[in-house]
């Protein structure tokens, strides 16, 4: 198993190959790829529906390098739960294809859609019976396959073609549900958020997810220049402003004692002790197509003043939480 | 592309895709092209773990290396680099 080192990871293989048919500048290959590159040895993937498995199995390829199922939209964690099983039971007879092997990999990759709303039963029942898989959420934050939906996932604010701002409403209504609260509360031993921006970060936390026993939950913000509005060039950039606005704060939670323990990672925990990094939300919202209506035909003060306080509210309880 | 797809019949038992994608080349997706200058390169590797594709591998001299077979020219790279030493450059 090679350690997780930039240089060490810059030469393993990658498990998603080239050749796929998402949009060009797409975070969620970005994703994949990092997390893939922690994998131990032997891996398992399942898909649930959404622009990742579409466009990595349009008939006849496959661009996965290791065995993949896809299955329904809504049971990307159910799949996973069986094969664990499986596994499991490979193990312990010591027969069938599997038994030799020392570890298999399990991991899930669903979109904000397959998770937030449709898959959130599988994923809270493959949580409560303590499958060992890892479950990553690729959270682009609407519905982007089917035409920018918005979904459980999609922030306060943000226009959608179900939640259009215009004269009506500006942007979605309501606001995104706490996801990783809601997995933290079924006492998932590992929970982090992740960021394609910070690669070693992510590869780090994707090792110790897969290597916790249990199972274990990875969410990472996956910019979408379709569905945000962005040039595909500028994904990464706005990925990490995400994080330096702390609209997306990167932190790991573990469960000690039948507590959860929350730690900020490196680029939170700089901002916690250097409040004056913190960047205003408008130099992420600004260049967002879908945040449009915050700035023109005229800048919505009390909007943004609005969404900068819930942003803060949040960022403080969880600075709270981590004890900084 | 034009040899004739198997049908359900013909297919291997519970691997539906039997082709890998590599068969299927994105290169002409793109309007530009990323040029890496090695003369200003740092040999940060970041560009590899940035690139959506999995188009850019690192070479046994640490220099990083673009297959063009399958650059959709989304410019991540470039914008990313620390050096700022990709430069993406309109195709012919
Ligand atoms: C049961 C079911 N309902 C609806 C669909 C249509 N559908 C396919 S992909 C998709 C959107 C997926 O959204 P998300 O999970 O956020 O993934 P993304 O495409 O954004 O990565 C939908 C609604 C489906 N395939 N199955
Ligand atoms: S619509 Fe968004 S998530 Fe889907 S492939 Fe395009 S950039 Fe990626
Ligand atoms: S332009 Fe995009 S696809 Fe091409 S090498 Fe750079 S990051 Fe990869
Ligand atoms: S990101 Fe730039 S400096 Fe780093 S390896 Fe790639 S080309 Fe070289
Ligand atoms: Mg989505």
């Amino acid at each position: 198993m090679s350690e997780i080192t930039l240089k060490e990871m810059s030469r393993k293989p990658d498990a998603l190959i080239c050749g796929g048919r998402l949009c060009a500048g797409c975070d969620e290959t970005i994703v994949v790829r990092q997390v893939m590159k922690a994998t131990r040895g032997p891996t398992i993937v399942t898909s649930a529906t959404g622009c990742l498995e579409v466009s990595t199995s349009i008939f006849p390829y496959t661009s996965w390098e290791v065995p993949w199922m896809h299955c329904a939209f809504e049971n990307v964690a159910a799949l996973a739960s069986g094969i664990e099983a499986t596994i499991k039971a490979m193990h312990k007879k010591k027969e069938g294809p599997l038994a030799k092997y020392p570890t298999v990999d399990v991991i899930s990759f669903a979109g904000d859609g397959g998770t937030y709303d449709i898959g959130l039963q599988a994923l809270s029942g493959a949580i409560e019976r303590g499958h060992d898989f890892t479950y990553v959420l690729i959270d682009n934050e609407a519905y982007m396959n089917t035409g920018i939906q918005r979904s459980g996932g999609t922030p306060f604010g943000a226009s959608t073609t179900t939640s259009p701002a215009g004269k009506v409403i500006l942007g979605k209504t309501e606001t995104k549900k706490p996801i990783d609260e809601i997995i933290i509360a079924h006492g998932t031993p590992y929970v982090a958020t992740i960021n394609t921006a910070w690669p070693l970060d992510v590869m780090k936390k994707a090792r110790k997810a897969i290597e916790v026993d249990g199972p274990t939950f990875l969410h990472s913000l996956a910019p979408c220049s379709r569905g945000w509005r962005f040039p595909p060039e500028k994904t990464v950039e706005i990925g990490r402003l995400a994080t330096q606005t702390c609209v997306f704060p990167l932190f790991e939670c573990r469960q000690e004692k039948g507590k959860p323990v929350y730690e900020l990672s490196a680029p939170s925990l700089a901002i916690a002790k250097r409040p004056e990094n913190k960047k205003p939300i408008e130099a992420y919202l600004e260049q967002q197509g879908r945040y449009r209506h915050f700035f023109r035909p005229a800048r919505k003060e009390a909007l943004l003043k609005e969404l900068q306080e819930s942003i803060d509210t949040r960022w403080q309880i969880l600075c709270e939480k981590a004890g900084v | 592309m034009s040899e004739r797809k198997r049908g359900w019949k013909t297919l291997p038992k519970g691997a539906v895709p039997y082709k890998s994608s590599k068969d299927y080349q994105t290169g002409d997706w793109g309007v530009a092209k990323p040029i890496i200058d090695r003369t200003r390169c740092s040999k940060c590797t970041l560009c590899h773990f940035f690139c959506p594709e999995g188009a850019i591998t690192v070479r046994v001299d640490g220099y990083t290396e673009v297959n063009y077979d399958y650059c959709k020219g989304c410019g991540v790279c470039a914008n990313e680099c620390p050096v700022k030493c990709i430069k993406m450059e309109m195709k012919k």
